[in-house]
C-alpha cells in the first residue's frame, strides 16, 4: 500500500530483484512465465498513460494476462463505485490489481474489499510507492548507495504523493531530503516528517547529490498557490544556473511528465551527462515486475 | 399514564437545585400521572402512598431526562439516514428526554410551517420531546433573516445556519440585532468557510502524511475572534457550538471575563478522541468541526471543568452505509452521538475532571436554561422527565446495537462506564434496558 510500511531489508530485497529484471530487459531476455496462467487487472479512476503502460509491459514480460480498465470518467467517482468495482473484480478471479485513484486510501479501502493481491498505482496526495522504489534504484544504479546521500525534492510537495513516497523511502534508507519549494507549496508540519524546508531553489540545492523535481499541476497553478508560470519558473524553475549551486555530479530526475519550461528547463531535462529521466522510464518496469512478482509467487490474501 | 409510582433506592441528583441525596427507602422521587409530586430525601418517611407503583431504583441514580441541545434527525429529507422516530428511539436509549434538532433539512425549517411539521411528527410518535432550532437565514445560506418573531412564537427555541456558518459579518450583526427583541439566542457553527474549505482533517503532521487537504484550527479562531467582536457591538446572545480548539476555548473565556452574553457547547469527540483516531483513513472518525490535537482535547477538557464550556452536545448526526464507506475525502462528516452521550459524559467524571452533578448539569438544566426551556429540572411540579442509570457499570459502545439507523461511531469498540436502565418521559416509560 505505501512505502511507509517496508522495513530496509524489505526494500533492499526489492530493488536487489529490480536490479535484476533491469538487467535482463536491457539484455532484451526472454519473457518470464512466472506468473502464466495469472490475470494482472490495471484499475485506473485516475487518468495515467506512464504508469499504467509501465505496469502492463512488467506484467507481460512475467507472463501475466493484462487487462486494463480505465474508470477515468471524470464526474464524480463515488465510493459505491469502488466497492462495487471490488464485488465485480472478485467474481473476475484476478490474481493481481494495480489500483490508481485520485483520494489518498481509496486503494486502502479497495483493498479491503478484494480478495487478490493489491498494488497502490497512486492515491490521492498520498503514496505512489512503485515511483519511488524506482526512482531509488535509479540513483543506486548510477551512485551505488543510497545511505548519506543528500536528495533535494523540488516543487510541488504539498499535492504529490511521489514526494511522500520518496521521503519516507529515502530516509528509511539512510539518506537526507530536503524539500524545496514555494511555501504554499509545502503542506503543514512537512518538518515533522524529518526533512529540511528551503523556500530559496539556491540555498536549498547546495551540496545536494540528487535533485528531484515533481510535477508542478498547471491546473492548480492559477491564482491560489502560485501566481503565474512566469514566477514559478523564475524562482523554482530548474536551469543550469540554479543547478550550479549543487555538487558538481548532482543528478537530475523527474517523475514525468514534464512541464519543459514550468519546473524544468528543457537543456537540463535533456542533458545526457546529468539527467536520469530516460532510465527512470526503464527502472519503472523493473520494479513494477519485481513487486508483481514478490506479491504473487504467493497468494496473499491482502497485500502490503 | 395516570397513577403514581414512588423510585426509591435512587441517588437523586438535580443539578439546577443541587439535590444529591443518597439512595434509601425514606426518600426519593414520587410522580404523579405526568408530573413529580414530590422529591427529595424523606418524602417516603410515613410510607410510600398505598396506591403508588414502588419501583425500586436499586441504588443507581435517578436525575432530570438529558436535554441534548444538537441533533439531526434528518426530517424532513434524509430519511434514509434518520427519523424523528428512530432519531426519538435512540434519544430514548441514550437517556435523553429532549432533543433540539438542527434546521438544516430539506427543506430548512426557515419558516413556521416547517416548525409545525416536525412539531406533528414528534407528537404522533411521542416519545421524546423534540424541539426545534429555527435557521437564522433563508435557506440557512443566504443573507435574508427569517421571521424571527413568528418562528418563535411558532416554536422555534434559538436559532443556527445548522452546520454551515453564518459567514457574512453583517447578516451575523443584524441577526444577532433582531434576535434581540425577542430575547433569541444566536448559535453558530464557528468556522470561517473559507479557510475551511476543501479540508476534511485537521491540518498538520498526520494530514500531511495521510495526504489529505487540511482545516486550519483558525478557521475556528478567526470566527469566533470576529463573531465575539460581533456580540460585543450588538450587545446579543451568541452561542459557539461545538468548541474544537484550545484557542477557542480562551477566546470564550475572555469574552465571558468581559462581561459579554456569549456562551458556548462542545461534544463527546472534541474531549474525548483526538486526530489521531482517524488512523488509516477511519471516515467514522470524519466529522465537523475536525478532531484536533490532544493538547486541543485537554484544553477542552479543561474548559467543561472551569465552566467556560457551558453545555455538552451529542452532536447526533447519522449517516448510512453508503455515506461513509467512501475514499475520506469523499465521506460525508458526522457521527451517531445520542446513544453514547450519557456514558462520554461520565467518563470526565471517572477520570476525575467533574463532580457527578456538575458534568449532568451540561446535559440538563444549563441547555435548558440556555434555550428557555421548561425541561432538565426536578422539582415538585415539574414534567417527570427521568433517567435512571448505573454510573459505574462497565460496558462497551457498539454501534451495531445503535438504535439509530445509522451506527457511524467514532467510539466503536470503546470501553466506558455507565448505562442507562430506563428513561421516563412525563411519567411514561419510555426506554427499559435489556438487562
Amino acid at each position: 500500500m505505501g512505502i511507509q510500511d517496508l522495513s530496509p531489508d524489505e526494500i533492499t530485497y526489492l530493488l536487489d530483484l529490480s536490479d535484476k529484471y533491469a538487467e535482463h530487459n536491457r539484455a532484451r531476455g526472454p519473457k518470464y512465465d512466472l506468473m502464466r496462467d495469472k490475470i494482472l487487472i490495471n484499475l485506473f479512476f485516475e487518468e495515467s498513460t506512464r504508469t499504467r503502460t509501465s505496469f502492463e509491459l512488467a506484467g507481460m514480460r512475467l507472463g501475466a494476462d493484462v487487462i486494463n480498465i480505465s474508470v477515468a470518467n471524470s464526474s464524480i467517482k463515488k465510493g459505491e463505485t469502488i466497492v462495487d468495482t471490488a464485488m465485480t473484480l472478485n467474481a473476475m478471479h484476478a490474481d493481481a490489481l494495480v489500483v490508481r485513484h485520485s483520494n489518498a486510501g481509496a486503494v486502502a479501502l479497495l483493498s479491503e474489499k478484494v480478495n487478490c493481491a493489491v498494488i497502490n498505482g497512486g492515491d490521492g496526495s498520498h503514496e505512489h510507492p512503485t515511483q519511488a522504489l524506482l526512482d531509488a534504484l535509479t540513483i543506486r544504479r548510477r551512485k551505488g548507495y543510497l545511505q548519506g546521500l543528500l536528495v533535494a525534492l523540488c516543487g510541488d510537495v504539498a499535492h504529490s504523493r511521489v514526494a511522500r513516497s520518496n521521503i519516507y523511502l529515502l530516509q528509511t534508507m539512510g539518506a537526507r531530503v530536503r524539500v524545496i519549494a514555494p511555501p504554499t507549496l509545502v503542506p503543514s508540519s512537512m518538518e515533522r516528517l524529518g526533512v529540511e524546508v528551503f523556500h530559496d531553489m539556491r540555498a536549498g540545492l547546495e551540496d545536494c547529490d540528487i535533485v528531484m523535481m515533481l510535477r508542478l499541476q498547471r491546473e492548480r497553478m492559477e491564482g491560489s498557490f502560485v501566481p503565474s508560470v512566469h514566477e514559478y519558473f523564475e524562482f523554482y524553475g530548474l536551469d543550469y544556473n540554479k543547478l550550479q549551486h549543487a555538487k558538481p555530479d548532482a543528478l537530475i530526475m523527474h517523475p514525468g511528465p514534464m512541464n519543459r519550461g514550468v519546473e524544468i528547463d528543457s537543456d537540463v531535462a535533456d542533458d545526457i551527462d546529468r539527467s536520469l529521466i530516460r532510465e527512470q522510464v526503464e527502472m519503472g518496469v523493473a520494479v513494477r515486475m519485481a513487486c508483481l512478482d514478490v506479491l504473487t509467487r504467493e497468494r496473499f490474501v491482502t497485500a502490503k | 399514564m395516570s397513577g403514581k409510582v414512588a423510585y426509591i433506592n435512587a441517588r437523586v441528583v438535580d443539578p439546577a437545585s443541587g439535590l444529591d441525596t443518597p439512595a434509601s427507602e425514606s426518600g426519593g422521587v414520587l410522580v404523579d400521572g405526568t408530573r413529580i409530586a414530590a422529591i427529595g430525601p424523606g418524602i417516603f418517611n410515613g410510607g410510600q402512598p398505598a396506591d403508588a407503583v414502588i419501583a425500586d431504583c436499586d441504588g443507581a441514580v435517578l436525575a432530570p431526562g438529558l436535554v441534548d441541545m444538537r441533533v439531526d434527525f434528518c426530517e424532513p429529507g434524509s430519511e434514509h439516514k434518520e427519523d424523528i422516530e428512530s432519531g426519538s428511539r435512540a434519544a430514548a436509549a441514550g437517556g435523553v428526554t429532549a432533543v433540539v434538532t438542527l434546521p438544516d433539512t430539506d427543506p430548512v425549517i426557515d419558516d413556521a410551517s416547517v416548525l409545525e411539521f416536525v412539531a406533528r411528527r414528534a407528537r404522533d410518535v411521542k416519545l421524546v420531546k423534540v424541539f426545534a432550532y429555527g435557521s437564522v437565514t433563508r435557506g440557512a445560506g443566504s443573507d435574508e433573516i427569517v421571521e424571527m418573531g413568528l418562528m418563535k412564537q411558532a416554536g422555534a427555541v434559538a436559532f443556527t445556519n445548522g452546520r454551515n456558518a453564518v459567514a457574512n459579518a453583517k447578516t451575523l450583526s443584524r441577526a444577532l440585532k433582531y434576535a434581540l427583541a425577542f430575547d433569541a439566542l444566536v448559535v453558530q457553527h464557528a468556522e470561517e468557510p473559507a479557510l475551511a474549505n476543501g479540508g476534511v482533517m485537521q491540518s498538520g503532521e498526520l494530514a500531511t502524511r495521510l495526504g489529505l487537504p487540511g482545516i486550519p484550527r483558525e478557521a475556528e479562531t478567526i470566527m469566533l475572534d470576529r463573531d465575539i467582536a460581533l456580540a460585543r457591538m450588538t450587545g446579543g446572545r451568541y452561542h459557539a457550538a461545538h468548541v474544537s480548539t484550545a484557542e477557542g476555548v480562551d477566546r470564550i473565556r475572555a469574552a465571558k471575563a468581559d462581561g459579554l452574553r456569549v456562551t458556548c457547547d462542545t461534544a463527546p469527540p472534541y474531549f474525548a478522541l483526538n486526530e489521531l483516531a482517524v488512523g488509516e483513513y477511519r471516515t467514522f472518525a470524519k466529522l465537523s468541526p475536525p478532531l484536533r490535537s490532544e493538547e486541543d482535547r485537554q484544553a477542552i477538557v479543561a474548559g467543561l471543568a472551569d465552566g467556560t464550556i457551558d453545555c455538552i452536545a451529542s452532536d447526533h448526526f447519522p449517516q448510512d452505509q453508503e455515506a461513509k464507506r467512501l475514499p475520506f475525502e469523499l465521506a460525508e462528516f458526522g457521527a451517531a452521538g445520542l446513544e453514547s452521550l450519557l456514558a462520554l459524559t461520565l467518563e470526565l467524571v471517572h477520570n476525575g475532571h467533574l463532580e457527578l452533578p456538575a458534568a449532568l448539569a451540561k446535559v440538563t438544566v444549563r441547555p435548558a436554561e440556555l434555550l428557555d426551556l421548561p425541561v432538565g429540572r426536578l422539582y415538585a411540579g415539574a414534567p417527570a422527565d427521568l433517567v435512571l442509570f448505573d454510573p459505574d457499570r462497565p460496558t462497551r459502545i457498539e454501534p451495531d446495537r445503535f438504535t439509530s439507523k445509522s451506527k457511524n461511531s467514532p467510539f466503536d469498540g470503546r470501553l466506558v462506564q455507565g448505562q442507562v436502565i430506563q428513561t421516563v418521559v412525563d411519567g411514561r416509560t419510555i426506554y427499559t434496558a435489556d438487562d
